[in-house]
């Protein structure tokens, strides 16, 4: 258990969207978090990544609590995340939108900048070491000197990733991967999620695609109107009535 | 190689010609304009570091190149300080008070962030204009000196406030090249992009917003002190909000978020505003139509257009390489 929650909630002025949630990550394993739309997915990774602050409820890393720390701070402990949305730079290369993905693990300011002092260009260097590590391990080393612009949404959403990696995270979040992308590159993405994990990383993402997660994930979430309604290995949540209930609204249909 | 060759000539060209300008032409006023031009340009640089590469539109900057120039006339005419001395001590306190401004106003983001900061600048014009007992009001401060001697050099000719001007031009392009180029440059860019992705990234927006915020109003409070040292007569009106809308014009004309945008847009204006003179303020009728084109054709302005068509035809080029290969093999 590298992250835990405790009875996280948050409230949007009367609306809940994550209600109680008591979840815990395992280290090195792909967790995965399902459930229908506006289930509270997202509002929960926001709130574990710093970028809302929870209600009430409190999040441990390796121990110690972060309920309140601001999302860069969580980043810097080794939490990194991608987004629905690829917010990437599009007038630029692939390679100079993942170098600033370094940046945290640099010193160097303002007065380095000026100046071009040799911490500045040693720490540049390694943002740019890192950078190349990481498009390579993401498989994107032949589009690395391509604008954003041009290349695929599956390449974008290999980007993110590997933007994500080159904070040198522990674990990564990521928010529905593979939305948007085709069936044969959700499969490429699929075999790039299990790499990370192989790594040792600790992988936790979001999903709609059934079938992938079921091949993929180690152990599922499943949130409903913002309360977690199950959890536990993919065999276990397949056969859950509760969830079955909850994707295909009653009936007692289970294929 | 071949392009950084190129790259590096056309700037050395550049900077040769205006270096032998006042030898080419012995026009006084010629001279005069583009001192002038080079001040702007500083202030242009101050804002696109901000709006530009920051993302964060600030329509105070007029205000913030008044306060330069105020801090220097009020040190040297009513402080009795030296004019280095304030020339240096003006600048800081811009910076000063953008400060405390950009912690208040960077609480506010996009159009609000305009907003407040439109009328943060309109209250600059206030305070100068009112103020009378410090600033002298409307009847604009008198008697600012010139810059004094340093040792053997003077700067009381037009010529040398011409080579002074350009020293610090090229001083301020050359800061601005590296801090574009740096990890800090960088960090700035990622905010502008999308600041939840910076965030995520482990980037403290608040404190590189407010990095890139005091370092534009040092440019601003720098190209002000220098316009005061060398009009050497100010008045409120250079706070006023159609100077923040004229840097804004060079910027967005030159190219928003491009290094040699500031150069381009604020010499572009100012030559053909002075070509177009005897048009008087019938000059808008030739500018805003053409503002409004580039904007919709080429949001990047001048030096972005170039700066596309450029890529294209890079990559168009790449692209066909390969198949000349294959033609060939």
């Amino acid at each position: 258990m590298i992250l835990q929650t405790s009875q996280l909630t948050k409230k949007f002025g009367g609306n809940v969207a994550v209600k109680d949630v008591s979840f815990s990550i395992q280290q090195g394993k792909v967790n995965a978090i399902i459930g229908p739309n506006g289930a509270g997915k997202s509002t929960f990774f926001n709130l574990i990544t710093g970028i809302h602050p929870p209600t009430e409820g409190q999040i441990f890393y390796k121990g110690e609590e972060i309920t309140k720390y601001p999302a860069n701070k969580i980043a810097e402990l080794g939490l990194a995340r991608t987004f629905q949305t690829t917010n990437l730079f599009e007038r630029a290369t692939v390679f100079d939108n993942v170098v600033v993905g370094h940046r945290l693990r640099t010193k160097s300011n303002l007065f380095d900048a000026i100046f071009r002092t040799k911490r500045l260009k040693r720490e540049e260097e390694t943002c740019k070491e890192k950078a190349l590590e990481v498009l390579d391990f993401t498989g994107l080393s032949n589009v690395s000197d391509q604008l954003v612009a041009n290349i695929s949404q599956e390449e974008k959403k290999r980007v993110a990733f590997a933007l994500a990696l080159a904070t040198e995270p522990e674990i990564v979040f990521l928010d529905e991967p593979t939305a948007g992308v085709n069936p044969d590159e959700t499969e490429e993405l699929a075999l790039l999620i299990k790499k990370m994990a192989e790594k040792g990383l600790t992988v936790c993402l979001i999903e709609h695609k059934m079938q992938m997660i079921m091949s993929l994930a180690d152990q599922i979430m499943v949130l409903n109107y913002g309360e977690k309604i199950a959890e536990g290995t993919p065999e276990e949540i397949k056969n859950n009535e509760e969830v079955i209930k909850a994707y295909l609204g009653g009936g007692s249909a289970s294929a | 190689m071949m392009k950084l060759l190129n790259k590096r000539n056309i700037i050395l060209i550049l900077i040769l010609l205006a270096v032998v300008f006042p030898f080419i032409n012995q026009n006084q006023y010629y001279l005069h304009i583009l001192t002038l031009a080079f001040i702007w340009t500083i202030a242009v640089y101050g804002l696109n570091l901000l709006a530009g590469f920051t993302g964060y539109l600030s329509l105070a900057h007029g205000g913030f190149f008044a306060i330069g120039a105020y801090g220097l006339g009020l040190l040297t005419v009513k402080g009795g300080l030296g004019f280095w001395l304030s020339f240096l001590l003006a600048p800081l306190i811009t910076m000063a008070i953008g400060l405390v401004i950009g912690l208040f106003a960077l609480r506010t983001k996009e159009h609000f962030f305009a907003i407040y900061t439109l009328c943060v600048g309109y209250i600059i014009y206030l305070v100068i204009d009112k103020w009378e007992s410090l600033t002298e009001g409307v009847r604009g401060l008198i008697g600012i000196p010139a810059p004094e001697p340093i040792g053997p050099i003077t700067f009381t000719t037009p010529i040398a406030q011409y080579y002074l001007t350009l020293v610090i031009f090229l001083l301020v392009v050359l800061i601005i090249y590296r801090i574009v180029h740096s990890l800090t440059g960088r960090t700035f860019i990622a905010i502008r992009n999308s600041e939840e992705l910076a965030l995520s990234l482990g980037i403290s927006t608040k404190k590189n917003k407010l990095l890139s915020f005091v370092l534009s109003t040092f440019f601003a409070g720098l190209a002000g002190a220098m316009y005061a040292g060398f009009i050497r007569f100010i008045g409120p009106e250079i706070a006023y909000t159609t100077i923040t809308f004229d840097l804004l014009t060079y910027m967005i004309v030159g190219g928003i978020g491009t290094l040699a945008g500031p150069i381009v847009g604020t010499f572009l204006i100012l030559i053909l505003s002075q070509n177009l003179q005897f048009l008087q303020d019938y000059r808008m009728l030739i500018f805003g139509p053409l503002l409004t084109l580039l904007i919709i054709f080429s949001p990047r302005g001048i030096v972005g257009f170039i700066l596309l068509h450029y890529s294209n035809w890079k990559t168009k080029k790449r692209m066909t390489i390969p198949k000349d290969q294959v033609k060939e093999g």
